[in-house]
């Protein structure tokens, strides 16, 4: 692009570079706006504001503080499996943040698949959230373990269904070839806006949402750390800097989520094709746009988290098994006779 | 030799799979001797991750991208996440179960394995003698060519497959329900 050539070792760590500075500041930016000042305004007071201008610093304070702290570790805990838990479950959310797509081929690890591997590797944190609800060797651990585990389980096969729809309208498991569908669609024959999928896919866009909440364990699914029940529930036993991992890959799994839904049903980094805008210029106002799209999408997790009270245990079952798979199964329907249709 | 393979400026061969191959294929043997060695049945099951993650990376050294995602979303996603489950619902023991090794099966288990071996050896060996399988360099249309053959030389397996599945599961409901 502007003739570096880099050796194939150079380019994988300026890409894990690039992938860790996408998770960690977004995950910064959304603490900050959403954690720290939508709650606060939301209920009428101004939230931190000492640390930096607003208490825009506030977020460098609470690392520091949780950096100092002491790693505690139960007397009865396995060692070994509690240390790892929370880099498991932060693995498997840098794993989901590196194939979305940021513009035209920019992506920070190429897959063709990227969408299957999205969904299968963000599957990978409920095994750091069994291992993290075992080793602590607490029952209120352990049971937020169990509900964790259950609830995220029950909640990918709507998220997964959701997805179909859009598979079949796009006819690829690409998210890059997603969005160009996307960007080149139109509606109707008017191509004004392209064609972004939450208008043909609004059912599945609305149970990816909600699946998307309870896979991230917001309220009003939060059974697991249910703290009123449970403490803090998987993550009770934690300290300082494991804490702090956990802490971020919350957020972090809620921006990459976000992202993933903004690239299927908002039309990810691309604009209209008929806007005309060049492949050049894309490369920089693509990840722009995928950021803003994202960023709005947690916000619209964050609004929901912050307004609906706790649904029982058996009524998030319920809601997954009786109300969104049915849903999403008969979405797939409709979709598939019309994309035969017409 | 190290300084020439980090310095390739791309994926370009046959070398560098083979060195992660052999890598992975280390670890996973580890972790397979680990999976019946340990007296601790929550390592086990962590142990067992490991094995399948390293089938699913092997996959995608073979550039077999689609099976390799399944495997992580059906193994390690979701099998392993019920044995866990199951285990910690029951009894979650922290710390060493005396009662998990059995011994008196050790020379059974051993001529299974072998067995084993022998059976799977004869068959790559009698299926694969003088044919060379290309090394592909892209995955990009993997997933078409699986599909079409799932769905076409191979449908009446796959569709049995789903009645067998299908069997399974009523098979649960009605052992599990109580009336």
């Amino acid at each position: 692009m502007i003739g570096l050539q880099l050796a194939y070792w150079q380019e994988t760590i300026l890409r894990i570079v690039i992938g860790l500075a996408a998770l960690l500041g977004l995950t910064g930016a959304v603490v900050y706006l959403y954690l720290f000042k939508f709650v606060s305004f939301m209920q009428s007071r101004l939230g931190p504001m000492e640390a930096g201008p607003y208490g825009s610093l506030q977020l460098l304070a609470e690392v520091g503080k949780w950096l100092q702290k002491e790693d505690v570790f139960t007397e009865r805990a396995d060692r070994f499996v509690f240390a790892a838990s929370p880099f498991v479950v932060i693995l498997s959310t840098f794993m989901l943040f590196v194939v979305v797509p940021g513009g035209p081929g920019d992506e920070v690890a190429h897959m063709s698949n990227s969408l299957l591997y999205a969904l299968a590797i963000s599957a990978i944190s409920v095994l750091g959230i069994l291992m993290a609800g075992w080793s602590s060797a607490n029952k209120y651990a352990l049971l937020g373990g169990l509900r964790a585990a259950g609830q995220l389980v029950a909640y990918e096969l709507p998220m997964i269904l959701a997805v179909v729809g859009v598979v079949i309208q796009a006819g690829t498991l690409n998210l890059q070839e997603i969005v160009a569908a996307q960007s080149s669609g139109g509606i109707f024959g008017w191509g004004g806006i392209g064609n972004p999928y939450i208008l043909t896919q609004f059912v599945g866009f609305i149970v990816f949402l909600i699946a998307m909440q309870a896979e991230l364990t917001q309220t009003p699914f939060d059974m697991p750390v249910a703290e009123s029940e449970l403490v803090a529930g998987y993550m009770v036993e934690y300290t300082g800097i494991r804490f702090l991992v956990y802490f971020i890959a919350e957020f972090a799994t809620a921006v990459g989520f976000s992202a993933i839904a903004a690239t299927l049903f908002l039309g990810g980094w691309g604009l209209p094709e008929s806007w005309g805008i060049g492949r050049g210029a894309m490369h920089v106002i693509g990840p722009l746009v995928v950021i803003v799209k994202a960023v709005l999408l947690t916000g619209v997790v964050f609004w929901v988290r912050f307004t609906f009270p706790r649904f029982r245990e058996d009524q998030l079952q319920r809601l997954a098994w009786k109300f969104l798979i049915p849903i999403s199964l008969a979405n797939i329907v409709v979709t598939a006779v019309l994309k035969v249709v017409f | 030799m190290i300084a020439a393979l980090l310095g390739a400026d791309s994926f370009t061969g046959a070398v560098p799979t083979n060195i992660a191959f052999a890598i992975v294929a280390a670890m996973m043997i580890f972790a397979a001797i680990r999976v019946v060695t340990t007296r601790n049945v929550v390592h086990a099951a962590l142990y067992l991750v490991l094995v399948l993650g390293g089938v699913g990376i092997n996959f995608l050294l073979l550039q077999a991208e689609f099976v390799a995602i399944t495997q992580f979303l059906v193994y390690v996603g979701a099998i392993v996440v019920l044995f866990l489950f199951g285990i910690m619902l029951t009894k979650a023991p922290l710390g060493v179960s005396d009662d998990l090794d059995n011994r008196k099966q050790r020379p059974i288990a051993a001529i299974v394995g072998l067995l084993m071996l022998a059976v799977l050896s004869f068959a790559l060996i009698k299926t694969w003698t003088d044919q060379k399988v290309p090394f592909r360099l892209s995955a990009a249309t993997n997933t078409t060519e699986l599909s079409d053959s799932i769905f076409s030389t191979y449908l009446i397996p796959f569709e049995v497959v789903s009645v067998l599945l299908l069997a399974a599961l009523i098979g649960a409901i009605v052992l599990a329900r109580k009336d």
